[in-house]
């Protein structure tokens, strides 16, 4: 990434969601709900890929102010204090207990952002607990921005008020510029984010968090989508093992009549 | 009575074949709930393919041929999406699960002020509520949902809704009134690197050939997952490990972040079969899992294993296959 350090200052915002850790396998209870027990939260792992891509803007561009926002229950406290460890200068909770679909998210993200004013939101192409992949797309059409979704490579041009980005698609890889402010949705392969350090964690503790509540941003809490059932897929059987690939061509032609 | 919108896609100069399942969601809709659907395809020369979709059984099928839609942006598209659907009085708004559904279709559907549900695998009725279903939590949940609203939006995985069959009837062809080159954008599209492939795209294949950490370099992966894939007539697919380590490409993962698959033959080759990529591939109909590590989590959910060296098997394969 080039930018001369003489650019415009660059405001990133990062919406983080928390997420159950991508390793734990999520089961149900008696009563047809979610087992929480037990279950580890993390960032959710897309979200932690944009916060780095924040951080490193930060770090060849700078200076940068970065800001983790949240929405969600008082748990998520933690996930925007690692986001601060990582290195975040502020963290913003927008409190809520209350059931939300993506379009509800978006809409009070944007609230925040019409707030904090930022010329850049970086975030997940999806969030791995319901992978919906829809709040990105709805903050840059209610905010008029443009967006590049599933995003494998940034640069900032001209002074830092345009930015061109790759996008991984179905097709191949898709180059577009556009001008600041955007929306960025980022991919796998964009980096690696980094862990948190223990003076990460220590500087974490004095950075502000701030709790705003539904009123503040003149939201309410609605959703259109209700989960009205949840349940365990079949499990596929494991079938036979074959002695080698005379075998599977029998198989396949004989039993499953696929070939 | 619903009024759905189905949005066409297309492959370079082709019509995406999953855009024929997102009509078949809304021809089961329309048995289940009354009612009709529209189908729009926007593009640039695009009339041979807008003659394709008149054999569906649409009240119409809605042509934007424009220059300035050759290589449509987020923000121009949406906003075309947008307008045909408040000028249709659509109700519904559907397109087949891809990056360009995930691109669009949110952006249009907060225009709509609309709800969104992405990824639904089955529609059905239960009262007078049409009710959803789709995967949660790397797909270890299928959760039932109902969507309110007076326009719904919608992505659907192609696998889960069959291709209709063709009707007598020849949907009238109605060109879209809507100057596009007026509709602005803050985006630029500058360039499209794509892999030239002649093999079908995985999640429209009979036959998806996957490998994983097993296979060593680029040379050994197309020589043998894309040279198993040919003899199968098939498709190519890859473990998230091959295209983070740059063996693949990344439009071949299949996966919970990558794409989601359901061939009646999906062959795992070296792949040990995490729950992200399980998630992408449990609707397969049968699953064969070539892996020397007789442990490997792949063979419990596959009809048919052998555990050995693929570096062995595969050409072996081949050869059996060609014959």
């Amino acid at each position: 990434m080039k930018s001369p350090a003489t650019g415009n200052a660059l405001k990133i915002l990062v919406p983080i969601k928390r997420v159950p850790d991508t390793d734990t396998r999520i089961r149900l209870k008696g009563d047809g709900s979610v087992d929480w027990d037990g279950v580890k939260f993390v960032i959710n792992p897309f979200d932690a890929i944009a916060l780095e891509e924040a951080l490193r803007i930060g770090e060849k561009s700078g200076p940068v102010e970065i800001v983790v926002v949240s929405v969600g229950v008082e748990a998520c406290v933690e996930q925007l204090r690692t986001g601060l460890a990582m290195g975040a200068e502020r963290a913003i909770l927008v409190r809520t207990d209350a059931a939300l679909d993506p379009l509800a998210v978006a809409k009070f993200l944007v609230a925040v952002c019409l707030k904090e004013n930022p010329n850049l939101i970086l975030m997940g192409k999806q969030a791995t607990d319901d992978d919906a992949s829809q709040v990105g797309p709805m903050m840059a059409a209610l905010l008029g921005w443009g967006q590049a979704t599933f995003v494998s490579k940034v640069e900032f041009l001209e002074n830092n008020t345009r930015i061109r980005c790759e996008r991984e698609t179905d097709a191949g890889i898709e180059t577009l510029t556009m001008s600041l402010p955007a929306l960025l949705t980022t991919d796998l392969r964009l980096n690696e984010p980094r862990y948190v350090s223990l003076p990460g964690i220590m500087k974490a503790r004095k950075k502000p968090l701030q709790e705003i509540s539904l009123a503040e941003i003149s939201q309410t809490p609605s959703t259109r989508t209700r989960i009205l059932k949840m349940e365990v897929p079949a499990k596929r059987k494991a079938g036979v093992r074959l002695a080698g690939v005379v075998e599977l061509v029998d198989k396949l032609k004989n039993e499953a009549t696929i070939i | 009575m619903s009024n759905l919108l189905i949005v066409a896609e297309l492959d370079e100069s082709h019509l995406k074949a999953a855009t024929l399942s997102a009509i078949g969601f809304a021809r089961k809709v329309g048995e289940m709930a009354g009612g009709s659907f529209e189908v729009l395809i926007a593009g640039k020369d695009v009339s041979t393919i807008a003659e394709s979709l008149r054999a569906y059984g649409a009240a119409a099928v809605l042509m934007a041929d424009d220059d300035a839609l050759k290589n449509p942006v987020a923000d121009q598209f949406a906003q075309l999406v947008f307008d045909v659907a408040r000028q249709r009085n659509a109700s519904m708004v559907v397109g087949a699960v891809s990056t360009f559904s995930k691109d669009i279709l949110p952006r249009a559907a907060a225009l709509l002020d609309a709800g969104m549900l992405s990824d639904v695998v089955d529609a059905h009725k239960e009262g007078d509520q049409l009710i959803f279903k789709r995967a949660m939590y790397a797909g270890n949940i299928i959760a039932t949902v109902s969507l309110e609203g007076n326009v719904r939006v919608f992505t659907v995985r192609a696998a889960a809704f069959a291709v209709p069959s063709k009707v007598s009837e020849i949907s009238p062809l109605v060109p879209v009134a809507l100057d596009v080159s007026k509709v602005t954008s803050r985006m630029e599209f500058v360039e499209r690197k794509t892999k030239a492939s002649t093999r079908p795209d995985p999640t429209e294949a009979r036959v998806v050939v996957s490998g994983g950490r097993g296979v060593k370099s680029a040379e050994d992966f197309e020589r043998l997952i894309g040279g198993l894939a040919d003899a199968f007539g098939g498709a190519a697919g890859s473990s998230r490990a091959l295209v983070d380590a740059g063996m693949a490409p990344n439009s071949l993962q299949i996966g919970q972040t990558g794409k989601m698959v359901a061939p009646d033959l999906y062959v795992a080759v070296g792949l040990s079969g995490a729950i992200q990529h399980l998630a992408g591939i449990k609707d397969s109909k049968v699953i064969v899992a070539i892996n020397k590590d007789p442990e490997a989590p792949i063979f419990e959910v596959s009809d048919y294993g052998i555990v050995g060296d693929l570096y062995q098997l595969v050409p072996e394969l081949i050869g059996l296959l060609k014959k």
